[in-house]
């Protein structure tokens, strides 16, 4: 698969990988994807009091494009309110990487992943709420 | 040592510099037909062809009558199923493969049984290989034609085709041998291992591209196949078309080659690739060779690197060609055929690599891979969320995966 530049880029020096600490109430977790498919996302966002992302962490099992993706999803999520987050669309990271046709399916993943962690995340403050 | 380092010799082999040496007067100034009779330009030509397919035979064990050249092992494979099928319809119309041959048998038999015949793919034990009892057991009074690899292009494992031979030539089933990851690497004889049908390609033996054999048997049985292309009876009528005498001269020069250097290149070769082995599994945990660990080419190394895809690992390693089972570097987006009806997962399967060491490869090369390939795999692994959560001790199997 010949890449682009950005993807290159981002596949030899990504950005934000890591993990943070799962069970930090701050933290919301999305995985996405499956072995069998050849590609999962975790992606974390660490979310402040005023619903801005402070920081995110990303760990991905895929191909180039799939890593390239979700190290600009942590790059992009970062400062954003979270519905500013849950507002970056998939087609926004085709656009940015280049990616060709049969690798939209990364991005689509990365958008997933976005949109989980923030699911996750609010869970965790009902459940918080609740107690 | 030069970058990027060639490990993708079970893909095609570079072409031997003697090779091209032989070839180059058949593109230059000698360039007649081998067909013209009636002058010299044909004469020397005709000569050129004849020496190329005595040193193929030889390489085989067949006679030199018994060569036909065609354009490549595609081709000679596509004459084979098909040639055999339609001259054999009276007789039955029942052809025996297995799930993990070459597209080139898969998409021939494909293509029979949309005009009458029926095909058996036999499934695979885990290391790849059918048993000469599964191919008699799946024989009916219609079998014509048995169809197998000698060795499997991605996984390198080695049919027991002598012992299957025995089968066929019991059942008087013509047997039909995709030799193409096999001649001028590992011995071949025609006669002991009972082959009526054998399919060869020189690129894949430092010969060149775009041309090929087909062994046809001529006595005990005499084995007849239609012909695919056709035209001005060339080839004894097996395959018209003026002769491609550079490639054939070139694939000549490449069987000499190999008939004389077998033994040594085997055992070096062979050295190599375990090197590669025993270096990689020295240093990296979590990885698992696919294909047969004793019965295989010896300069196929197939690894699965657990958490780790084929293709982020393909980009990692820039400086080294080698191909991957990864649905990402396929067009169909499946992850390999071969390592699925061999039972592994695909979740391995994305993973998997395959080396293949060549008549050039030296050892020098294989430390620099050895060392590229570990260092991409931790730092891929370091980035996998699937490494990691092994790691904590969580049963990947166990999880609600998200599948898209």
């Amino acid at each position: 698969m010949a890449y682009g530049p950005k993807v290159i880029d981002h596949f030899n020096n990504p950005r934000n990988v890591g993990s943070f600490e799962k069970g930090d109430q701050s933290v919301g977790t999305g995985i996405v994807g499956a072995p069998e498919c050849g590609d999962v996302m975790k992606l974390q966002l660490k979310i402040n009091a005023q619903n801005i992302v402070e920081d995110a962490k990303f760990k991905t099992f895929g191909c180039g494009s799939a890593i390239a993706s979700s190290s600009l999803a942590t790059e992009w999520v970062k400062g954003k309110t979270v519905d500013e987050a849950l507002q970056i669309k998939n087609t926004d990271i085709v656009n940015e990487l280049s990616l060709p046709p049969v690798k939209i399916h990364c991005s689509v993943l990365a958008e997933d992943a976005i949109k989980a962690a923030i699911e996750d995340y609010k869970k965790k403050q009902q459940g918080s709420a609740q107690e | 040592m030069r970058v990027p380092i060639y490990l993708d010799n079970n893909s095609t082999t570079p072409l031997d510099p003697r090779v091209l040496e032989a070839m180059m007067p058949y593109l230059t100034e000698k360039f007649g037909n081998a067909a013209s009779r009636s002058h010299s330009f044909g004469w020397e030509t005709e000569e050129a062809v004849e020496k190329a397919r005595a040193s193929i035979a030889k390489l085989i064990g067949a006679n030199p009558k018994e060569v036909v050249f065609t354009s490549g092992a595609t081709e000679s494979i596509n004459i084979a199923l098909k040639g055999a099928a339609e001259m054999y319809a009276e007789k039955g119309n029942h052809i025996i493969t297995a799930e993990t041959e070459h597209k080139a048998t898969l998409d021939s038999a494909k293509y029979l049984e949309k005009h009458g015949c029926t095909v058996t793919y036999l499934p695979v034990d885990k290391f790849g290989a059918v048993s000469a009892a599964q191919v008699k057991a799946a024989m009916t009074d219609k079998t014509i034609l048995v169809s197998l690899m000698h060795a499997n292009n991605e996984v390198g494992t080695i049919h027991p085709i002598e012992e299957i031979g025995k089968v066929t030539r019991e059942a008087g089933v013509l047997l039909h041998v995709d030799a193409a990851q096999t001649t001028g690497k590992i011995p071949i004889d025609v006669e002991k291992m009972g082959i009526d049908i054998l399919s060869i390609s020189a690129h894949k033996m430092y010969g060149p591209k775009g041309v090929g054999g087909l062994y046809v048997r001529r006595s005990n049985p005499r084995v007849r196949l239609s012909p695919v292309v056709h035209g001005g009876g060339h080839e004894r009528g097996f395959r018209s078309g003026t002769l491609n005498v550079p490639g054939i001269v070139g694939f000549g020069a490449a069987a000499e080659i190999c008939l004389n250097d077998m033994a040594t290149e085997i055992v070096r070769v062979q050295s190599l690739r375990d090197r590669l082995k025993e270096g990689l599994f020295a240093q990296l945990d979590e990885i698992f060779l696919n294909g047969d660990p004793i019965k295989r080419l010896p300069n196929n190394l197939n690894i699965s690197f657990a958490f780790v895809e084929g293709e982020a690992m393909m980009m990692g390693l820039k400086d080294v060609a080698v191909s991957s089972g990864s649905a990402c570097t396929s067009a169909s987006l499946e992850p390999s055929y071969v390592l699925k009806a061999m039972g592994i997962g695909e979740e391995l399967a994305h993973t998997s690599i395959r080396f293949g060491v060549g008549r050039f490869t030296t050892q020098e090369e294989i430390d620099f891979v050895i060392e590229k390939v570990v260092g991409v795999v931790k730092k891929l692994r370091d980035m996998s969320p699937l490494y990691e959560m092994a790691k904590e001790g969580i049963d990947l199997k166990s999880v609600q995966w998200t599948t898209h």
